[in-house]
């Protein structure tokens, strides 16, 4: 499944054959095989429930792998007690201890660590500059915003210059501005610093946006491990496709497959051409994956060339700004979405019959749903 | 519509905006207030009136005042130098007949007596001996010829100190002092001195017990606080169980349990780990143990409330941060149950504060707490002033506790990141 092209690092830690379950009944987490390089920032996307937080919990020392072992600098860690790891944790809700300035909460990993004062004050006040908190620095956590805890939380997170630095959805509580700005402080963070950043999030933008690396959990089971860009091209199979990216979706059959390709049969009738992907062979059935951005409409009436011509009738369409999203019915599919670039197809109306077109290389044949 | 409403809102009316909102505030607050009147109301019968009333006892010197009135007023001008003047002995004298008359006289003896030991005697025998009035010019020497005590300036000094209207008499002696002939604040003599020691006592009883009860509630609230809800339901019904017996039939079983020949003494002996039974009862050890049992919910309670509040992503972001677990337990757990700490002790301290019944029942003579004196003296001795001086000096005791609670917990003020 790897699909990178870079040479890669050592391994700073190694998850093999990870299982976990609480009740002894279901799994999980099933199967974990995955390394995290040194110094890369790595993204644990997946829907909620998937095994993201348990994952992250096991390499802190708060959860024992009911199975399997994992290595931190190719040493066993499953007996090693969560303090000893010098794994920094950001929490989703911050867990800023209340009964603390900021001053005093990011002072905290230095002082267990019996740093000296003069040391700590140095250093806890180059973390406060670093998120630009100097002037808070004797309140309470009560008194500050929600962003601002969150910078206070990666502050004392990094304050230790840990080997890794954990994230559980960082930024779930934030609204959309300040979620944004923080991926880009996260982001530079990381680069400056040069440290390791294991961080989970559901939200599949915020995953591409600051990831060098991006594992797709669904349901225990890693789906995918790739670069943001290679995850978006080539998606390994249907849930990937689906949850990372807007994608449309088509039901067929394969009729033939030949070097990579495959000429698919609709349910709806008709035929187009497609990247064989994920398909077992002739008569199996199939799921056809295109992005909405690389489709083209062309009024009915107009000529083109290409194999992959089918008809759509026109549903409605959204304005979103920097583009408009039509949204059409194609072979029984009624949520079909095609992105238009600004200033084509302003015509389009409600009910009207046109044809849409994309190329065969960007239709890829995948497991079927 | 919503601008024409705002315009109006706003608009500067006959009536401003402010004496408005007062007049709809006030209807609100006052269906608030009747829904509060019966407590109210009960309160100050049962609860401010009788405290009210304690105060006024532990000063009030109504008895000479009401029985000895001439003598009281003859005595205002005197200043305590030498025995008082002729006019004094005879409005005594005249008082003495009045009180034999009317029978009053045993009142102001008895009065006195807790001033002077031995004065009801003096007065009962000159009430005796004295005929009537003497003649004018001759009670100074009728009286001392009756009782050579009338010649001391004590005795009269004793009457002039319990003339009223209020008194100090009671709080010194709640506090082992006294007034010397001179009027001046002394030590009291050994014998009445005892309260100091109780007082002690009963803060040691008080303070032992709220520690006690500290060092077996916390983790046991801890365990509550932290168990799945299944086993933690089952524990609260144990922690609560003693409230649904009474305070007297769990003292009586620690009697059963204790005494001489009791469960735990046998149970020793016949293990062979003692030889003759042990004293477990009618000394200090009976009055912890039960005591403690008695006021642990009380500890266990807030306790368990503070420590739910505390999220276990504190300990795991302390632990994540490089804490030990007894440095992340001392440095972020501890400190958050502070005010549950501060709350369950300050209710068992005063709840021990006023035991009575379970240190009479399984406490030894040198075991009885305050209450006990309170008791004896309003039951048993009708020494009401006394009762009253000292309830009021263990309520201030109890509202100065409570003033250093209030400011410990408002220095303590947390409010949590996690609350967002
Ligand atoms: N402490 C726990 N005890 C029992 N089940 C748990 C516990 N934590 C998580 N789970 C279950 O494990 C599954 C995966 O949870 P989690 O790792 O939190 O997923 P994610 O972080 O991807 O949302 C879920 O079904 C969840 O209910
Ligand atoms: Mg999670």
């Amino acid at each position: 499944m790897e699909g990178s092209m870079v040479t890669p690092a050592p391994a700073l830690v190694r998850f093999s054959g990870i299982q976990k379950t609480y009740d002894g009944e279901h799994l999980v987490v099933k199967n974990l095989d995955l390394d995290i390089r040194k110094g890369e920032f790595i993204t644990l996307l997946g829907p909620s429930g998937s095994g993201k937080t348990t994952t992250l919990m096991m390499l802190a020392g708060f959860e024992v792998p009911t199975h399997g072992e994992i290595y931190l600098a190719d040493r066993p860690i499953k007996n090693m007690p969560p303090h000893k790891r010098d794994i920094g944790m950001v929490f989703q809700n911050y867990a800023l201890f209340p009964h603390l300035t900021i001053e005093e909460n990011v002072a905290f990993p230095l002082s267990v660590r019996k740093v000296n004062k003069a040391e700590t004050q140095e250093r806890v006040r180059a973390a406060l500059r670093m998120i630009e908190m100097e002037a808070l620095a004797q309140r309470r956590p009560g008194q500050l915003s929600g962003g601002q805890q969150q910078r206070v939380a990666l502050a004392r997170a990094l304050v230790f210059n840990p080997q890794i630095v954990l994230m559980d959805e960082p930024l779930g509580a934030l609204d959309k501005r300040l979620r944004e700005q923080m991926q880009l402080e996260i982001k530079q963070l990381h680069e400056t610093m040069g440290i390791t950043v294991v961080y989970v999030t559901h939200d599949q933008s915020e995953a591409l946006t600051m990831s060098d690396r991006i594992a797709v959990f669904n349901d225990g089971i890693v789906q995918q491990i790739d670069r943001p860009d290679a995850l978006y091209e080539h998606p390994v199979n249907s849930f990937v496709a689906h949850f990372v990216g807007e994608n449309n979706v088509l039901a067929g059959t394969v009729e033939t497959i030949e070097q990579g390709y495959c000429r698919v049969a609709l349910a709806s009738g008709g035929s187009v051409m497609a990247r064989a992907v994920n398909v077992a062979s002739n008569g199996a059935a199939t799921s056809l994956s295109v992005r909405p951005e690389r489709i083209s409409i062309i009024m009915d009436g107009a000529t083109s060339e290409g194999p992959n011509r089918l008809p759509a009738t026109v549903q409605s369409t959204i304005y979103l700004g920097d583009h408009t999203l039509a949204v059409l019915e194609v072979g029984g599919n009624e949520e079909f979405m095609v992105k238009l670039q600004p200033g084509g197809h302003n015509g389009l109306r409600q009910g009207e019959n046109v044809s849409i077109t994309f190329r065969p290389e960007d239709c890829l044949a995948l497991d079927p749903v | 519509m919503t601008e024409a409403f705002l315009t109006r809102a706003d608009a500067p009316t006959d009536v401003p905006l402010k004496r408005r909102l007062k007049r709809a505030e006030r209807a609100r607050q006052f269906k608030a207030l009747s829904l509060v009147l019966p407590l109210l109301a009960f309160l100050l019968f049962t609860f401010l009136g009788p405290i009210a009333g304690m105060l006024w006892h532990a000063v009030d010197d109504w008895e000479v005042r009401q029985v000895l009135p001439h003598t009281v007023a003859a005595l205002a001008a005197w200043d305590g130098k030498d025995l008082p003047d002729e006019k004094a002995y005879a409005a005594l004298a005249d008082d003495i007949l009045a009180a034999r008359a009317a029978g009053t006289l045993a009142i102001a003896a008895k009065r006195l007596n807790y001033a002077v030991n031995g004065f009801r005697t003096i007065l009962t025998s000159t009430a005796r001996n004295l005929k009537a009035q003497p003649e004018p010019g001759t009670a100074k020497e009728t009286l001392g010829k009756i009782n050579p005590a009338w010649r001391d300036r004590a005795t009269w000094a004793a009457i002039k100190g319990a003339s009223g209207p209020v008194t100090s008499f009671y709080l010194l002696a709640a506090l082992d002092l006294t007034r010397n002939v001179d009027g001046a604040i002394v030590a009291a003599p050994p014998d009445q001195a005892i309260y100091r020691d109780v007082f002690v006592r009963t803060f040691t009883i008080g303070l032992s017990v709220t520690v006690l009860c500290l060092i077996l509630g916390f983790p046991v609230a801890y365990l509550l606080a932290t168990l799945p809800a299944g086993p933690s339901n089952l524990l609260m019904i144990f922690v609560l169980l003693p409230f649904w017996t009474s305070l007297l039939v769990r003292t009586c079983a620690w009697i059963v349990l204790l005494q001489s020949n009791g469960v735990v003494n046998d149970s020793l002996r016949f293990l062979g780990l003692i030889d003759a039974p042990m004293r477990l009862i009618y000394n200090r050890f009976g009055v912890y143990v039960a005591m403690t049992h008695v006021l642990l919910p009380f500890m266990i309670l807030p306790l368990y409330s503070s420590m739910k509040a505390i999220s276990p992503a504190y300990m795991r972001a302390a632990a994540s941060l490089g804490a030990p677990p007894l440095a992340a337990f001392l440095r972020i757990y501890l400190p958050q149950t502070l005010p549950g700490i501060a709350a369950g002790s300050l209710l068992v301290f005063i709840l021990a504060l006023g035991y009575y019944i379970t240190p009479a029942l399984v406490g030894g003579g040198a075991d009885q707490m305050m209450s006990y004196f309170i008791a004896l003296y309003t039951t048993e001795t009708a020494n009401w002033g006394l009762a009253s001086a000292l309830g009021a000096l263990l309520l201030a005791a109890t509202l100065l506790l409570g003033v250093v609670y209030g400011k410990l917990v408002q220095g303590q003020q947390v409010t949590g990141g996690m609350k967002n």
